[in-house]
């Protein structure tokens, strides 16, 4: 029961992760149809970057660890946007009106140097940020309980604040009417004085830094990371915003979700060393069954 | 010339280069540390600005106008070659396949260079594969490097468990990457583009992720070996293993290691030249055409009445049998395997072979092979920047030429003499 439990939270946790990365993924398919692979390695840079920051925070000697946290919160963010707004504008702005697979490539290639450009600068070891505190809430008896750290609890209450934050955005600011215009009809946007350039780059932006904020949640939880976790995130986080339904961003929170319980579960229920085939096998069956994810919408064939 | 304009551009470029590279490259974590290393940050700050000033004067003055006509005559060249090349085909693989079968046999060429070569024809060879799933059909498939897997895994495991010799191999192999490619054919039928591409991904990882953890069957992350291939019931090895006769004593000639080396680099080169073959003829078939009106439109492919379902798992399973057979090849060149060798990095190669290339072009993936497996080799001494620049290039070469180095060219049967009919 209590294993149960832990694994569930463990699966939340995990999901809320995986859910931050995939928006990434699904607003930029969503206004651009391209996939970004390169977007798996932006989290693993802004995981890099607070770290960095941290220690720099440190060395300027702000004491107090909230302030500092925030600081560091915010350059990351900002950085890591620099990064994704520099991604598109030399690797997918000049190949905007071209077949589907040119940014794909130009995309893989992206992350091999982004993968690599960390890798050499940084050392290919892995790195490790010190526990910086301590604080769990438990549940349940002194032998068998169920506990979640005050860091998972405030990934949790973060991820649904930027997810309310965004959807805010998307539905209720003249920005996120732009960018839904930009992925209707871009030519009409265009031809309705939007400029469609700037909203793209803006949505890679937003992209970005939500994936930011998953790195530095990541980094703050589990403490090591090395150049290479972009990859596997980035494969988890595409699969969570394929199944939830690529273009809808509550189909990326929810398959995001769905994929870290179902993966938590099997790893903690059944064995750890098939589980992403499990959840592989769970987007194949989901995708059998509805073509267009969970929250798609049905792909309309115009004729 | 607008000066002012040119320096504003060059200081937001660098900048936005100072944000990109100062924290990453020029503060380096060493464990609770900071080691500053802000000389080379500095360095390629400056060199952006610098080369986003020339680039932006460049254009602009009298120098720059000259550039850019010598710029577009060399893309003309390049796209008459292209046609030129694509039309006179028979006549340069006829003078290739002479260079290729002679080059084992001259005296300065060293075993590595023929591993390299070997290694160059199995990529040209998968990307043929892939050329079909993609570059024809344009099924968008990730995973392709599955296939790769199950041939050269199938090749070991079927000589271990059932003493299958190399030849016997090949097509029991081909057949089997065959049937796993039917069998991813089937759950995707119905999905279209990313969505294929994410699950085609997934069924190349699941492979790999069974390949690293049924230890007992395939030896996990330590390997399995895999025999070597034999001429008639002769080996190559320095001693003949007992009841075999080895290659060198029964010619009568003193054992060298490089024997080994050509026979292998031999039979792939003979079976690539029959892929490839196999490959142009299946594109002028009514089943190419097939896949290419698939790539087209799927709607209107439908409407004209072509069966999506078969034309989709022909797709699938061809482009697998010559994955399979190419794992077949590698496995029997290496002589060990490893789950290490099928990773995604490898799909991406041959994803990149046959988009670089252009999609359904022979001579395009034939170069895109060449250039992807031998221009490494040249940055050999750069060991650490090999995988920067080669991703660099990737970006690059799309950037440059999207549709790939090659237009695919639509094949047309013109009419002789007067056009109008009769």
């Amino acid at each position: 029961m209590y294993i149960l439990g832990q694994q569930l939270i463990n699966g939340l946790i995990l999901g809320s992760i995986y859910g931050l990365i995939a928006i990434g993924y699904t607003m930029v398919y969503g206004i651009i149809g391209m996939i970004n692979f390169a977007h798996g390695e932006i989290y693993m840079i802004s995981a890099y970057l607070f770290t960095i920051f941290l220690s720099l925070v440190a060395i300027f000697g702000i004491a107090s660890l909230p302030v500092a946290l925030l600081v560091t919160l915010l350059l990351t963010i900002a950085f890591t946007a620099v990064y994704g707004f520099s991604v598109e504008r030399i690797a997918y702005r000049p190949l905007r009106g071209s077949t589907r697979l040119a940014p794909l490539i130009s995309a893989i290639g992206m992350s091999l140097v982004l993968q690599n450009y960390v890798q050499l600068a940084q050392g290919a070891r892995d790195q490790a940020l010190p526990p910086l505190y301590h604080g769990v809430f438990r549940f349940g008896t002194a032998s068998e309980f169920v506990q979640i750290t005050h860091i998972q609890a405030i990934i949790i209450l973060v991820t649904v604040v930027s997810m309310a934050a965004l959807t805010w955005i998307i539905n209720r600011t003249e920005l996120g009417r732009a960018c839904r215009a930009t992925q209707q009809d871009r030519t009409m946007a265009n031809l309705l004085g939007i400029n469609t350039d700037r909203t793209i780059s803006l949505v890679f932006v937003i992209g970005a830094s939500m994936a930011a904020v998953a790195g530095v949640l990541i980094t703050f939880n589990f403490g090591s990371f090395n150049y290479f976790i972009g990859f596997v995130a980035g494969i988890k986080a595409f699969t969570a915003a394929v199944l939830g339904g690529i273009g809808s961003l509550p189909g990326a929170m929810l398959g995001g979700l769905i994929l870290g319980l179902s993966e938590s579960l099997f790893a903690g229920l059944v064995n750890t060393d098939y589980k992403d085939v499990f959840a592989f096998a769970l987007l194949v069956s989901v995708l059998v069954f509805r073509p267009e994810g969970l929250l798609g919408k049905p792909a309309v064939e115009k004729i | 010339m607008n000066v002012a304009q040119s320096l504003k551009d060059a200081t937001v470029a660098a900048l936005i280069a100072a944000v990109l590279f100062v924290p990453i490259v020029g503060l380096v974590l060493d464990g609770q540390d900071l080691v500053t290393h802000l000389p080379r940050a500095v360095i390629l700050v400056a060199v952006v600005f610098g080369g986003r000033l020339l680039i932006s004067m460049g254009v602009q003055t009298q120098l720059g106008r000259p550039l850019r006509h010598a710029a577009a005559a060399l893309e003309q060249v390049w796209s008459r070659v292209g046609d030129v090349a694509g039309g006179k085909l028979a006549w340069f693989i006829a003078g290739l396949l002479l260079v290729l079968v002679a080059i084992p046999f001259l005296p300065s060429t060293t075993n590595y260079l023929i591993q390299i070569l070997s290694l160059t024809l199995i990529y040209v060879l998968l990307g043929m594969g892939l050329n079909i799933v993609v570059g024809l059909a344009g099924l968008l498939d990730l995973g392709f490097v599955a296939f790769y897997a199950v041939g050269a895994y199938g090749y070991a495991l079927l000589a271990a468990h059932l003493g299958l010799s190399f030849w016997a191999s090949i097509p029991v192999a081909g057949l089997l990457a065959a049937t796993f490619g039917c069998m991813l054919g089937f759950p995707v039928l119905r999905m279209h583009g990313d969505y294929l591409a994410i699950v085609t991904l997934g069924f190349g990882e699941i492979i790999r992720i069974l390949l690293v953890n049924m230890v007992d069957f395939t030896g996990g992350p330590n390997g399995i070996s895999a025999p070597r291939p034999t001429l008639f019931g002769l080996s190559f090895g320095r001693r003949p293993e007992a009841g075999e006769v080895a290659f060198h004593d029964f010619f009568g000639l003193d054992y060298d290691s490089s024997y080994r080396y050509i026979f292998v680099y031999l039979i792939i080169l003979m079976f690539t030249v029959l892929a490839v073959w196999v490959f142009k003829r299946l594109r002028e078939m009514p089943i190419g055409r097939e896949w290419e009106a698939l790539r087209e439109d799927e709607v209107a492919c439908k409407a004209l009445g072509i069966n999506h379902t078969t034309t989709k798992l022909s797709a699938f399973t061809l482009g697998a049998t010559f994955g399979g057979i190419g794992g077949v090849f590698f496995a029997a060149m290496e002589g060990f395997l490893n789950p290490s060798s099928f990773t995604f990095l490898e799909s991406a190669i041959i994803l990149s072979i046959v988009v670089l290339g252009g999609m359904g072009s022979i001579f395009g993936v034939i170069l895109a092979a060449v250039g992807i497996t031998l221009l490494p080799e040249l940055f050999r001494e750069f060991e650490q920047y090999r995988m920067l620049v080669f991703g660099l290039a990737m970006v690059f070469v799309m950037v440059w030429r999207p549709t790939g180095l090659i237009r695919p060219g639509r094949r047309a049967f013109g009419v002789e003499g007067n056009g109008h009919g009769q």
